[in-house]
């Protein structure tokens, strides 16, 4: 009887911590979504503007480090992969390292078409392409009389 | 003497009987189909990628995800910010239950599998309302020189460049690889948020006739919650491609 209320003395305060674990990961997962939201509509606002494309793009580079934050609390606390032998991890982590040359070879195999495409393979000279607006950013003297039916 | 001591630690070690992964060999096996399913996304999600950076133009996700229901007017990012923190939510609850699992709770277990469940199924009940919102909502497109009305489809895109006819500014049709990939990745995607709320189903059941605490051990549900995670963590992706950037 004593021994096992002993146990419970034991056990309560580590079964605690790893609960409160488990809730410090959520709110961490909730201020890095957060964060991404407040990015994602930073640049809703600066797109109606004429941003600088780096600065877009530095934004958007922001939000993929929160998103990789995120994927890493799920792993290490939901997953508990944290908590498994070293050589399991490793025999998961080394065949995910082909994601970086998969994502680098893909994106610049795109890139490359689009350049491709828009110089003729290099036979002219890209030409700038004409005028476009976005829906919320409507021209003095045009009305934005089409709207959905 | 010393040499044979070494042989004989050396023969117990490879003799077997032991996990060299110091992991049971179904946690194990989850994980590695979570290391081919990641790639299965990957090179969905990476394909997606090199089309859009081999475009011109591609659609602006903040005018095509900018409805909330109940919600007259634009609600960028809103109703799909609504269903992270849904999953994220669930995310939570099964891995309480996971954890009432190893402290061999039954009552603690039924309750947060459930809650997941429910997480589960307003996950998709959203994505279904995304769907119909996206495929029957009609937008004007200006096809050679008159107006249409389009849904987002898989081989229609209204989302086009914007130009100015007749007075006022009307949109063009857009890549349609855009509805390929946004219904395909989403579409996988949902279909293993589904198949998670069925194996989580069938986990509370089984805890329910108290197969698990005969067992003396929840390793299913620790399994199923392995699933249920990833799940949420390809959403993490999803929601980064093809909403936020």
């Amino acid at each position: 009887m004593t021994s096992e209320t002993n146990a419970q003395v034991l056990t309560l305060p580590d079964d605690e911590a790893k609960v409160k674990r488990i809730w410090k990961a959520f709110w961490v997962l909730l201020v890095l979504t957060i964060l991404e939201l407040a990015c994602g509509l930073l640049i809703y606002q600066l797109d109606k503007g004429n941003p600088s494309y780096s600065l877009i793009l530095f934004i958007k580079g922001c939000i993929v480090i929160f998103t990789i934050g995120k994927a890493f609390y799920i792993i290490s606390i939901f997953m508990h992969l944290g908590d498994e032998f070293r050589y399991m991890v490793l025999s998961m982590a080394i065949p995910m390292c082909l994601f970086i040359w998969f994502i680098t070879a893909f994106l610049v195999d795109g890139n490359s078409y689009r350049n491709l495409r828009n110089t003729d393979a290099g036979s002219r000279q890209y030409q700038e392409q004409e005028l476009r607006y976005m829906p919320m950013n409507v021209p003095p003297g045009v009305e934005n009389k089409y709207k959905a039916e | 003497m010393e040499t044979a001591a070494v042989v004989q630690s050396t023969k117990s070690v490879w003799s077997g009987g032991k996990s060299p992964f110091k992991t049971s060999y179904g946690k194990l096996m989850m994980w590695y189909f979570l290391v081919s399913d990641s790639f299965t996304f990957g090179g969905f999600i990476i394909s997606y990628a090199a089309i859009r950076f081999s475009s011109n133009y591609w659609v602006d996700h903040n005018y095509v995800f900018n409805e909330f229901p109940g919600i007259a007017g634009n609600a960028p990012l809103a109703f799909v910010s609504l269903m992270t923190f849904i999953l994220i939510f669930s995310s939570v609850t099964m891995v309480l239950a996971v954890h009432q699992g190893h402290k061999m709770n039954k009552a603690g277990v039924e309750k947060w599998l459930f809650l997941t469940i429910l997480g589960g199924l307003a996950f998709l009940g959203c994505q279904a309302w995304e769907w119909t919102h996206l495929i029957t909502g009609r937008h004007a497109v200006l096809v050679g020189d008159q107006i249409q009305y389009w849904g987002t489809t898989m081989t229609h895109n209204p989302w086009g460049p914007m130009v100015v006819f007749n007075g006022g500014l009307v949109a063009t049709p857009g890549p349609v690889a855009f509805g390929g990939y946004f219904f395909g990745i989403t579409g996988f995607h949902g279909f293993h948020v589904f198949s998670g709320v069925v194996i989580n189903t069938v986990m509370l059941i089984k805890t329910r006739l108290g197969h698990f605490q005969e067992r003396g051990h929840y390793e299913m549900v620790e399994k199923a919650g392995l699933y249920w995670h990833f799940v949420d963590l390809v959403w993490v992706f999803v929601f980064l491609s093809f909403y936020l950037i």
